[in-house]
């Protein structure tokens, strides 16, 4: 049986407005991190829904992260507020699940900060690589 | 001593950040001793900045500072200048046989109105 | 199903340099409901549009994928390309794989890999793609400012010109705000008065403009293009269209000893007045906490000399409702409290003010007639210092001021110290500085007049404390060039304060839903590229409740502010966002989570009629978006428990398809 060399999978949420307009910015001064981390484009942080999050782990996702404007900066006004509520009660009840809080992340970034993103994302890809695959909620039945 | 070292040493005994100044001068201007010191508060954190020490070293002015925190209170920017000298004075006073006041100086400097917060003070201060 | 054609960018070599574009437009051919896919160059250009289009007539897409650069570059190209051939803009979905794949990792074989993935994401996403319509709302053409100050007044002058009815509300008996108070202005030395009293009488005459003076805004209601305004206007307790403001009953007026606000409490004013003798309205006004009759009902004499019989002793408070399509926020600034200032002995000394107060003394029609002299004494003051930066650029504790710097301080200081040794030429003059900022147009020269040609002496350092003592100051201050400690005995020293945005700012702007910093400014949409509007959709912003400035930029923003709502109103109807939040009415049980999330309000409740499985109807309470309102921000969508609020465009099957795509 060949053995796949373990690639982290990382997908980020990431607004509209500050994050993605981040990420962006991380393109356009050339900067690099690793191929694994995949983003999807929200309105705002709070759309993210933790069933997302959830779906993410169980179809094979070792890495999930959400970002966002710094708080006060939200251009809904308050929606990175409810981001950060509910991904508090969210990672701690994965935690309980046995997931390890590394795992997950939010992290707050404007859109002028694209070196902040290239860091995050170099920084979070490391980390999910060393805790190695995603066992616990992974769903077997949709194994890539 | 190495002066980058010594830079480093200060300003973590002290916990200032002298990057925060703003160069106002509002310390030195509210100074009370400041006619006695040969460098000012606002040029302790100047210096220390730049890592110009040797001279604040071996200045007298480290002993003329009365730690009254009025720089510390007045200062807009919450600079600090008064913790700075005081890691200034023990970068000195903590070497060996530095000490700035020894207890067989002291029967020449009392008179009737010292008080014996002065002496305490002096003995922290100047001493280690 | 779907028939989606898949079109991919080479972006030049920007794309196709790290990523295979072929190799892409190929794997994603085989993905579900892809009936097209092909590559090209340059597919912004007007070729490659056209390529989007033919494919769309040919093949009968009923939706897009466009793999290229960042949506947010050319998102809007594509949907006017789709819409163009006949394609709902909506069904096009842009997979980024320049910004976020072929500018980023510089390996080909893992930027196509990657590029695939994000490709398929698109293509699932698209695949459970709506046609959506943006809706409409009407525009109510009126205009609302709050705050009847500079920047009150020329927005609303700027708005009449275009035509549209203006209503202003103001706080204070009169219109003018701060700029009434001034004597002089910087750079050109101009009388505040002169320049700011035609323009108050241009609205007073002006037939599209409403005065509501004395007023307040109680309640706001609606979202743009529809607001319902309520607006308490106080009682004055005078008939405001019988008054003619001859000033007979301020004059009769016993109850003298009131602190009068208009020259900062340095004199005192009747219980009736008139705030200064250029007031528009000019109607005089009540202060029922000082009059004898309407505390005591005792007195009654200005009834009695009052020839048009415009008193009113039994007026009330009155509520006005009104409708308006646009708000604009004019509610200026204050100076800070001087309260934690001891050092410079405010509260000790009457000889220690602040320069709002300096300019009153300095005033013609001030306390003491425009004669410059100590208020303690009434002496003409022979050394004055002057303290910039009291207040501003202090973060060390938050209550004692403010970490921001004020912006007008070195310019009106500099202004005060020439104006005083021009007409004083053998007043000592100091001015104790941090930086001298002087950014405007032949502002630095200015300055340099003050200095060179008046003699003003400018010190570089700061004033450590100010002890009264006997009828001195004793001014204890740095100067950092000559590394002296200066000892000055003052007769005035001039405070230069920090200024704050008005109290009555954070109310409005819970009430607007209008964001504001943590300094109490107004936030603007975009700092640098929409200043003036606030991110609430139909609050403009106007002067400095949105940021410290001075009246040439003020006037500025004034103008701009008006030209946005002008934009506003000229519309008949505003087309919405169509990527908004929508509640499936079979599954909403009426809990209100998604009302309490919503940061603009847009989501109300209706009684909605249902027939039940028994044939009978029962009436339930359901959650209705408004979707002039909703900006589809998707927090309601979380909220909900019953997973009845969805978001159009951003749907929660979309999202898990796109989750599923890359997982995959």
């Amino acid at each position: 049986m060949q053995v796949k060399e373990y690639k982290p999978l990382i997908v980020a949420f990431c607004c509209n407005w500050c994050s993605y307009a981040g990420a962006d910015l991380a393109g356009n001064n050339r900067l690099s991190y690793p191929a694994d981390v995949k983003i999807i484009r929200v309105p705002c942080s709070c759309r993210v829904n933790p069933m997302f999050i959830l779906r993410a782990f169980q179809r094979g996702a070792d890495g999930v992260i959400i970002c966002g404007c710094h708080p006060g900066d939200c251009h809904y006004t308050s929606g990175n507020y409810y981001t950060r509520r509910r991904m508090a009660a969210l990672f701690s009840m994965l935690d309980f699940l046995g997931i390890e809080k590394e795992r997950t992340r939010v992290e707050w970034v404007s859109a002028a900060e694209g070196a902040k993103f290239a860091a995050t994302m170099n920084e979070f890809a490391e980390t999910v690589a060393s805790l190695g695959e995603n066992k616990r909620l992974e769903d077997l039945r949709c194994k890539r | 001593m190495n002066k980058d070292f010594i830079q480093e040493e200060i300003l973590r005994a002290s916990g200032v950040n002298p990057k925060k100044c703003m160069k106002c001068g509002k310390c030195s201007a509210t100074c009370p001793a400041y006619d006695e010191m040969e460098y000012h508060p606002h040029q302790f954190v100047s210096m220390v900045e730049n890592g110009d020490i040797e001279p604040l070293l071996s200045s007298e002015s480290l002993y003329k500072c009365l730690s009254c925190f009025a720089c510390i209170d007045r200062c807009p920017r919450g600079v600090e200048p008064a913790k700075l000298v005081e890691a200034v004075r023990l970068a000195v006073v903590r070497q060996q046989d530095k000490n700035h006041l020894t207890a067989n100086d002291i029967p020449a400097l009392l008179d009737d109105e010292t008080p014996q917060q002065l002496l305490v003070s002096a003995f922290r201060k100047y001493t280690k | 199903m779907q028939r989606v054609g898949v079109f991919v960018c080479w972006c030049g070599s920007n794309i196709a340099g790290t990523v295979d574009v072929h190799a892409v437009a190929e794997a994603l051919k085989s993905e579900p409901g892809v009936v097209f896919s092909t590559d090209y160059q340059y597919m912004c250009s007007q070729a490659g549009q056209d390529i989007i289009k033919q494919a769309i007539a040919e093949h009968n897409l009923t939706g897009i994928v466009v793999c290229s650069c960042s949506p947010r570059m050319h998102e809007a190209t594509f949907r006017k390309t789709a819409q163009a051939a006949g394609l709902n803009p909506y069904m096009v979905e842009i997979a980024n794989i320049r910004e976020q794949c072929s500018w980023v990792h510089k390996d080909m074989l893992t930027g196509t890999e990657k590029a695939i993935i994000l490709g398929k994401a698109a293509v699932a996403k698209v695949n459970l793609n709506t046609p959506l319509t943006p809706g409409e709302s009407p525009v109510t053409k009126r205009a609302l400012v709050i705050g009847g100050g500079i920047a009150g007044i020329q927005t609303a002058l700027d708005i009449a010109d275009a035509g549209f009815p203006v209503d202003i509300v103001e706080k204070q008996p009169t219109i003018g705000g701060k700029m009434a108070q001034l004597d002089k202005t910087f750079p050109t030395l101009d009388c505040a008065a002169c320049i700011l009293t035609p323009k108050m009488v241009d609205v007073a005459q002006n037939e599209k403009i409403r005065i509501f003076s004395y007023s307040e805004v109680e309640e706001v209601g609606g979202f743009v293009g529809n607001f319902d305004v309520k607006i308490k206007k106080k009682a004055r307790f005078v008939k405001e269209d019988i008054c003619t403001g001859c000033g007979a009953c301020v004059e009769k007026c016993p109850m003298k000893k009131n602190p009068n606000e208009f020259n900062l409490g340095m004199d005192n004013r009747p219980a009736i007045y008139i705030p200064f003798a250029q007031a528009v309205p000019k109607v005089a006004t009540i202060d029922p906490n000082a009059c004898n009759m309407l505390k005591n009902g005792k007195c009654g004499l200005c009834a009695r000399v009052c020839a048009a019989g415009a008193i009113d002793y039994t007026q009330k408070d009155e509520i006005i409702e009104e409708k308006y399509g646009a708000i604009v926020v004019a509610t200026g600034f204050n100076p800070i409290s001087m309260e934690k200032f001891d050092e410079f002995a405010y509260n000790q000394s009457k000889d220690v003010i602040t320069s709002l107060e300096f300019e009153r003394l300095t005033n013609a029609a001030g306390p003491s007639a425009g004669k410059l002299i100590r208020p303690s004494d009434g002496k003409h003051p022979h050394t004055i210092v002057f303290v910039q930066c009291v207040g501003s650029r202090c973060d060390a504790c938050a209550e004692k001021g403010k970490e921001y710097c004020s912006k007008i301080c070195c310019m009106y200081t500099a202004k005060h110290a020439m104006l005083t040794r021009d007409k004083y030429p053998d007043t000592d003059v100091y001015v104790f500085y941090i930086d001298v900022r002087t950014p405007g147009k032949n502002f630095d020269e200015f300055y340099r007049r003050a200095v060179e040609e008046f003699g003003v002496k400018y010190v570089k350092g700061m004033v450590g404390k100010v002890t009264p003592e006997g009828d001195k100051l004793k001014v204890q201050a740095s100067d950092l060039l000559s590394n002296k400690q200066l000892h000055i005995d003052a007769d005035l020293v001039v405070l230069a304060a920090a200024i704050e945005p008005d109290k009555s700012a954070r109310p409005l702007a819970t009430m607007l839903t209008a964001s504001m910093d943590t300094n109490d400014f107004f936030t603007e949409a975009h700092p640098k590229l929409r200043p003036v509007e606030s991110p609430t959709a139909g609050v403009f912003l106007s002067g400095a409740c949105q940021g410290p400035k001075d009246i040439p930029e003020t006037v500025s923003q004034a103008g701009a502010a008006a030209s946005k709502v002008i934009g506003l109103l000229a519309k008949d109807k505003l087309t919405g966002n169509p990527c908004i939040a929508s509640s499936n009415e079979l599954m909403c049980n009426g809990c209100s989570s998604c009302e309490r999330v919503c940061p603009y309000g847009a989501i109300t409740y209706v009684d909605k009629e249902f027939r039940m499985p028994d044939r009978t109807t029962k009436i339930r309470r359901v959650a209705s978006v408004n979707p002039a309102v909703c900006q589809g921000c998707g927090a309601c969508t979380v909220a909900c428990p019953s997973g009845a609020m969805d978001l159009k465009g951003f749907a929660n099957s979309q999202i898990i398809a796109e989750v599923d795509a890359i997982c995959k």
